[in-house]
């Protein structure tokens, strides 16, 4: 059998690190990996944050991130292990043999430069096409990649085109100098989930076309299960389990797989609407010097102690929905009742009480909470602020608080610096608990963590549903979520409501095209639901 | 709290402390009175005059002594002076916005658009030349400074989810100024206080070199260059000592700015 195409043996990583206050340091963060790839093959890496998947992946270029550094073993491509070759031999591997497509395509692009004249520019600089040649493969791999207006795309400028288009434009420029390998780093995860179904189709051709090996990282098993032959699973810089994607998916032999493999199967009784605690009755709100309307007519009911999800792709009002109920921003037309009194419009009149009894959770926890404050500070301060608590009586309830968020004791003092993205979640949970609100307005609370952080989370907000009768408004693009906590789902798209009702209603046929694409879009844990979803709508599309 | 100090802070800690210490007990320590005539214009160094006598034969280390008092007292009083009032100024228009934004900022952009020296010299040349005058002066010119830093740094913070929070949950402006806001603007703050308080030296020490400062016969390090300016033509190095004082302080205080900043910029607390 001839040597495979990449041979990764020992791979030892460190990075520096540099607390405050202490000498700056070496700490370990791979392990030591071993993997094999195979010409044509693709290897998906799977892991939480911080599993060092992204850094393994980077090491097949031999590059180290920031500080971070390939402290032994031996990366091996077309027979040489290229960390042995210095930086002139990096600089011929990178770009030609090997080529990365990064995880935010907006960010990586140079905004003052054409997309061609970056899609072409390492094949020229590498001096392995003439510019007109690699114009030509562009042309061909922007149409391969479904991009509209092939022939023209490449003279448009990067914020020309939307971000589904950018990353297979990236795509593109990773593929046209025709290396061996690519590295794909998290593509879709910034996409929206109609917008990922395609470009993740795109890349599938392009690999099974070109054939080209490609390493696809990402955190999304559902995902990785549709391109990947093989998936690799890791935990802190270490191997968990390595196989192919059947075994992986259909039969996990480790504890930790078996667990991402069962995410979201959380299972959530919906129940019957009641009379609302909150009713947003035609809302029309548009943002101050604009000139469209961003919410049309919006009307929703949220039942006490029950869940109302609000699902919608990036820009269709679903964050504005929930600042025009916290009165941050004014509606156009409309009104809010809430607990049975009218809400003014704008926050600065509500009173104390109706401040105190709808409280809301952000997406991003680090930017949530002060970070000069203590935990005990920000939790403490609601307790202060509503129920005027003081001294022993607030640290008993602030313990008891963080006691229902499962976080225990000793957290008190701590800084949000120093603690988990789950745990600031948990932090932030119990800050809006802290105040006895009637309903929560939980913005997307879930999409910056884990999958397993994620679902802990979520359990916990179900949970505390049943213990303290709180209906929250959820705010989310994830259809696993919904699935998992919502009594009722408003679907929304342009700022309109398309679809409106209690959970089995709204996920039940028959659909609306809208809801359709959305529901089909959200990956399955199943080997070939790519091209099961895509066979499904191109019949469709004939059909019509 | 004083373990790990770097060797840098270290260092700048035992000069700034050192002249201030100085400052603070300048008549005891000062060997002769601050206007005392006690020799020949310009004797070199000896055992009975560490640093010379300066033009008019008065002890310079007494001179120097008694100076840096005035000077870092000036100094110090106006950068208090400035930070309290253009971080508050600052901080509020960020949080207010609108048009009390926009009526500070641009009275700020007006005086700012007049040279801070000349600006100083017209005001002070109408008014009576007092200690509290140079103060109320150099504070405001320079509270304009700290206003912009202050404002652009209170700017982005307030647009955070943690002071939308605060906001949401119906605290007053005071809370939102004093507790979300400022101590994490605090960090550039300090950073600005170490500068602008050497600033707030050379500008003093101008002031008196122009004759428009400390009025003699009280002693401040600039009017002791401006004393002693004539003996450099005859190789006298007399108006280096009061230069050579302020680029060590100047120094000094910026290593220990450094420090606080790399400790107030962590984000827990100060623990490893």
């Amino acid at each position: 059998m001839s040597d495979p195409l990449l041979k990764v043996r020992g791979l030892k990583i460190g990075a520096t690190v540099y607390p405050a206050d202490a000498k700056p340091h070496s700490i370990e963060i791979v392990h030591g990996v071993d993997f094999d790839l195979a010409k044509g093959k693709v290897l998906g890496l799977i892991g939480e944050s911080g599993a060092g998947k992204s850094t393994i992946g980077l090491s097949a270029l031999g590059y180290g991130r920031g500080s971070v550094e390939i402290t032994g073993g031996e990366v091996w491509v077309n027979g040489r292990d290229i960390l042995k070759g210095g930086i002139s031999g990096l600089r011929d591997l990178r770009g030609a043999e090997v080529t990365y497509v990064a995880q935010s395509a907006a960010a990586s692009f140079n905004p003052a430069k054409k997309i061609m004249d970056q899609v072409v520019e390492a094949s020229i600089s590498q001096g392995k096409f003439t510019r007109a040649e690699a114009e030509d493969k562009a042309r061909v791999l922007f149409a391969k990649l479904g991009l509209p207006d092939p022939d023209n795309i490449g003279s448009r400028y990067p914020h020309q085109v939307s971000g589904g288009q950018l990353q297979r434009c990236m795509t593109a420029l990773a593929l046209c100098p025709e290396p061996d390998l690519v590295i794909f780093d998290e593509p879709t995860t910034a996409l929206d989930v109609t917008t990922q179904i395609d470009v993740l189709a795109a890349i599938k051709e392009a690999i099974r076309d070109t054939g080209v090996a490609a390493i696809y990282i990402t955190h999304d098993l559902a995902v990785v299960a549709q391109v990947s032959d093989e998936i690799m699973v890791l935990k802190m810089g270490e191997m968990v389990e390595y196989g192919t994607v059947d075994q992986i998916i259909n039969s996990p032999q480790e504890d930790y797989t078996k667990a991402l493999v069962s995410v979201r199967s959380i299972e959530h009784e919906e129940k019957k609407p009641t009379a609302p605690i909150l009713s947003a009755k035609n809302i029309t709100a548009r943002y101050k010097g604009t000139k469209f309307d961003v919410l049309h007519d919006v009307s929703v009911d949220i039942s006490p102690g029950q869940t109302l999800a609000i699902v919608g792709e990036s820009g269709s009002g679903k964050s504005t929905l929930a600042r025009v109920i916290t009165g941050l921003l004014p509606p156009k037309a409309g009104e809010i009742d809430f607990a049975g009194r009218k809400l003014t419009p704008d926050q600065p009149s509500r009173s104390i009480e109706d401040l105190r009894e709808l409280q809301m959770i952000y997406q991003m926890a680090d930017v949530a909470m002060n970070p000069r404050q203590t935990v005990g500070t920000i939790i403490g301060r609601p307790l202060e602020f509503y129920f005027g608590m003081k001294g022993e009586e607030k640290q008993k309830r602030i313990q008891e608080l963080l006691d229902e968020i499962e976080m225990g004791e000793g957290f008190i003092d701590r800084y949000p610096a120093e603690l988990s993205g789950g745990q600031k979640q948990r932090v932030c949970i119990a800050r809006a608990l802290a105040a006895k609100p009637k309903l929560i307005i939980c913005d997307e609370v879930t999409s910056a963590l884990d999958p397993l952080v994620a679902d802990g989370i979520l359990k916990l907000l179900l949970d505390l549903q049943k213990r303290e009768d709180v209906a929250y408004l959820f705010i989310t693009h994830d259809l696993a979520t919904v699935r998992a906590i919502a009594d009722s789902i408003a679907v929304m798209l342009q700022g309109k409501v398309v679809r409106y009702g209690t959970k089995s209603e709204v996920l039940s046929p028959p659909f609306d095209d809208y809801t359709d694409l959305l529901l089909s879009s959200v990956p399955e844990m199943k080997l070939g639901w790519l091209e099961n979803v895509l066979a499904t709508r191109k019949m469709e599309s004939a059909g019509n | 709290m004083f373990k790990n100090i770097p060797i840098s802070a270290l260092i700048g800690l035992f000069f700034t402390g050192l002249y201030f210490f100085v400052a603070i007990f300048a008549p005891w320590i000062a060997p002769y009175g601050m206007a005392e005539a006690v020799g020949d214009v310009w004797e070199p160094s000896s055992s009975e005059h560490w640093l010379g006598t300066d033009s008019i034969g008065r002890d310079l280390l007494s001179r120097m002594i008694y100076g840096g008092r005035t000077t870092i007292f000036i100094a110090t009083a106006a950068t208090i002076l400035s930070f309290t009032l253009g971080s508050v100024l600052g901080l509020t228009a960020a949080v207010i916005g609108g048009w009390v934004d926009q009526a500070i900022s641009r009275f700020v952009d007006l005086i700012m658009s007049i040279p801070s020296l000349i600006f100083a010299l017209v005001v002070l040349s109408v008014m009576p030349v007092t200690i509290p005058v140079l103060i109320i002066v150099m504070g405001l010119l320079d509270s304009t400074r700290v206003y912009r830093l202050s404002r652009a740094v209170a700017v982005d913070i307030n647009v955070m989810d943690y002071v939308e929070a605060a906001t949401l949950r119906g605290e007053g402006r005071k809370w939102i100024i004093f507790r979300e806001i400022l101590p994490n603007a605090l960090s550039p703050l300090v950073a600005e206080m170490g500068l602008r308080f050497i600033f707030a030296v050379l500008f003093v020490s101008t002031l008196s070199f122009l004759g428009l400062g400390v009025q003699p016969p009280n002693a401040d390090w600039g009017g002791i260059v401006k004393e002693n300016k004539d003996g450099i033509v005859y190789g006298i190095p007399a108006a280096l000592v009061p230069a050579f004082a302020i680029a060590t302080l100047a120094i000094s205080v910026n290593l220990v700015a450094d420090w606080v900043l790399a400790r107030t910029t962590s984000l827990k607390g100060g623990r490893d």
